[in-house]
């Protein structure tokens, strides 16, 4: 069967991801416009199962290559797999996931073809692959188009929709004889807790050097919870060097860029490095007692204020709401 | 053992990023360039398995035009031993697969037991050359790592993911790409800054191939129109009217 579309289709411990759902859907789309079919590849132990969940979302086939070998993320293995299938393809799509972005470079170097990876549009000349992406964590955007083939992008998550679009996918097994495995998973350790993570959250509230101490994060925790599940904390450098929140939570050209319907920031000055990694969030709320914070200038909402006198308002405010 | 950091020269983080007019690049007058932040980590890494796991030779390899020579020297003088700087023109350009392809063609010959890199390069932020190196090396890789461990002739490495972390063990020699977390970058002395500019560093011309993919267009963020200050008596009344406005106007809560 062509394979003019293949989507890689993550699973953790066989449950797929909400990305595979939204790449499905982004590469049935371009597949309808090429006139051609869309398949997704679907790589673990014991994913069969699973796999009729991406028909519903517009795969017309997917192939599952299942091996004990695959049960946990095995970088090389996972690649030799994946490569195998999509050798033929004209396109390869994946989620710019930590597994998409750890193993689709690799699928392309097996490949001897190029990617375009976090790319948040994409277009079609022809058969060709146009992917908009940004660059220098959102000062600026390219077009990629990929010569070699496949032509391999990855897409953000959270920026394409998933949309249930049933096709009843035929699975088909695909068997791959592999090696032993060059990086082993030892132990995966998921944090406590029952936020999103910083670039799955819906709604995300920062904290900067105005928050003046970790205990005091406290007041923007209290307003995540009463925003509810899709919402998260994060930070800026400045916090997270001074130890009050984990590197993980920063966000900014050397964090993590998050495009969010939702950005609130606290006590943040909104130096160009912070500014790179959220000025695509859809509404920005800026707080801070300096009217002339630079933050003020990217943001659709500014409050001049002391944060601590501000925010927990803006909670009890919240919570009076979503109790209507 | 050697170790080997893969390093490329970055536009600041301060830098205002301009598109030229025709849309073919971004404007490269009047920035400042320095290492890429997270090749730092790289660097610091390096020289902590010299100090203290045996590493006999720290070399940082990049490939750029003349001007990466700068950040070459910044490495050696944060103590790496010598730089190799695969030369190409100003303006040619290739992409992450053919920088991976060239890179991996100089480290081939190298005998290193760890390649160190950064996760991405904050300026294509493609997050690609070190998986790329590694497969074409055909050896492991661990990404986004934030802890390594040494023994022997393998590597524990933890690794981010979506709301935790990964550990993998991989067998030596193995490619590391580092992120945010894993050490606290030295700053190059004055001492070791007189020191690096005689440090060997091999600049070899390399041509351009490999390329499998091109940049269509460069453009600009689209503009943010200007926003509102919310005003009021006090505290509760600003919270009000925003919430309101977030619910009324945005539609986000
Ligand atoms: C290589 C490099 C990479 C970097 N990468 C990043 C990055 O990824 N992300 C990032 O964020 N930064 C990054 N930075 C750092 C960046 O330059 C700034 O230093 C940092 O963003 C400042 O953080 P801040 O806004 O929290 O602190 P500050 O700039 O100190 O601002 C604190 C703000 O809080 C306000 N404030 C204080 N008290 C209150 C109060 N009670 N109520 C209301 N407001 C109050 C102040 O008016 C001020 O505007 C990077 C820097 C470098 C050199």
């Amino acid at each position: 069967m062509a394979k003019e579309v293949l989507v890689f289709a993550e699973q953790r411990d066989g449950a797929l991801k909400k990305v595979s759902f939204e790449m499905v859907t982004t590469g049935r789309k371009l597949a309808d416009q090429m006139g051609g079919e869309c398949a997704a590849v679907l790589v673990g132990d014991g994913v069969e199962g699973i796999a009729a969940e991406l028909g519903k979302y517009g795969a017309d086939k997917v192939f599952v290559v299942e091996d004990a070998k695959l049960k946990n993320y095995a970088p090389d293995l996972y690649a030799q797999a994946v490569a195998e299938v999509a050798k033929d393809a004209k396109i390869l799509l994946g989620g710019a996931s930590a597994m998409g972005k750890d193993l689709l470079p690799r699928v392309a170097a097996r490949l001897e073809t190029a990617m375009a990876s976090d790319c948040v549009k994409f277009d079609l000349d022809g058969d060709a692959l146009l992917s908009f992406r940004p660059v220098f964590a959102g000062k600026a955007f390219v077009t990629i188009k990929v010569t070699g083939s496949p032509q391999i992008a990855t897409g953000r998550p959270k920026v394409f929709p998933a949309e249930e679009n049933a096709k009843a996918g035929a699975v088909e097994k695909v068997s791959v004889s592999l090696g032993d495995a060059k990086a082993v998973l030892k132990e995966t350790k998921i944090e406590a807790g029952d936020r999103v993570d910083l670039t799955e959250a819906d709604i995300i509230v920062s904290g900067g050097r105005g928050m003046k101490g970790p205990d005091e994060y406290k007041i923007l925790e209290e307003l995540v919870d009463a925003l509810g599940a899709t919402a998260t904390v994060g930070a800026s450098r400045a916090a997270v060097d001074a130890g009050w929140r984990p590197h993980g939570d920063q966000v900014g050209q050397t964090g993590k860029t998050v495009s969010p319907s939702l950005y609130i920031a606290a006590g943040i000055s909104g130096a160009i490095q912070h500014l790179a990694g959220m000025g695509s969030s859809k509404y920005i709320v800026a707080i801070n007692k300096d009217p002339d914070a630079p933050i003020f200038s990217k943001a659709d909402y500014g409050i001049v204020e002391d944060l601590f006198k501000v925010v927990p308002e803006i909670t009890s405010e919240v919570k009076k709401l979503l109790a209507e | 053992m050697n170790v080997a950091v893969i390093m490329k020269q970055v536009p600041d983080t301060e830098a205002l990023i301009k598109v030229a007019p025709d849309g073919s690049g971004y404007v490269k007058e009047g920035v400042k360039f320095v290492m890429n932040p997270y090749d730092e980590f790289g660097v610091e890494e390096a020289l902590k398995n010299k100090e203290s796991a045996g590493a006999k030779e720290v070399t940082i390899v990049s490939m750029g035009s003349e001007r990466a020579v700068e950040a070459i020297r910044t490495g050696l003088a944060m103590g790496a031993d010598k730089g190799v700087l695969l030369k190409i023109g100003e303006n040619e350009y290739t992409d992450a697969f053919g920088v991976a392809k060239a890179l991996a063609e100089e480290l081939k010959g190298g005998d290193y037991k760890i390649i160190y890199c950064g996760k991405q390069a904050i300026d294509d932020d493609m997050a690609q050359v070190g998986p790329m190196v590694a497969q074409l090396l055909d050896i492991p890789c661990v990404n986004v790592v934030t802890s390594v461990e040494l023994s022997g002739d393998k590597a524990v490495c933890t690794r981010e993911i979506e709301g935790g972390k990964e550990i993998f063990e991989v067998s030596l020699p193995a490619v590391i790409a580092c992120q945010k977390g894993l050490n606290e970058p030295r700053y190059a002395s004055l001492p070791g800054i007189m020191k690096a500019k005689k440090k060997p560093l091999d600049i070899k011309d390399v041509k351009l191939e490999g390329a499998k993919s091109e940049i269509a267009k460069w453009e600009m963020p689209p503009e943010r129109p200007a926003g509102r200050i919310i005003e009021g008596d006090d505290p509760a009344a600003k919270a009000a009217e925003l919430v309101k406005a977030l619910r009324e106007e945005a539609k986000v809560i």
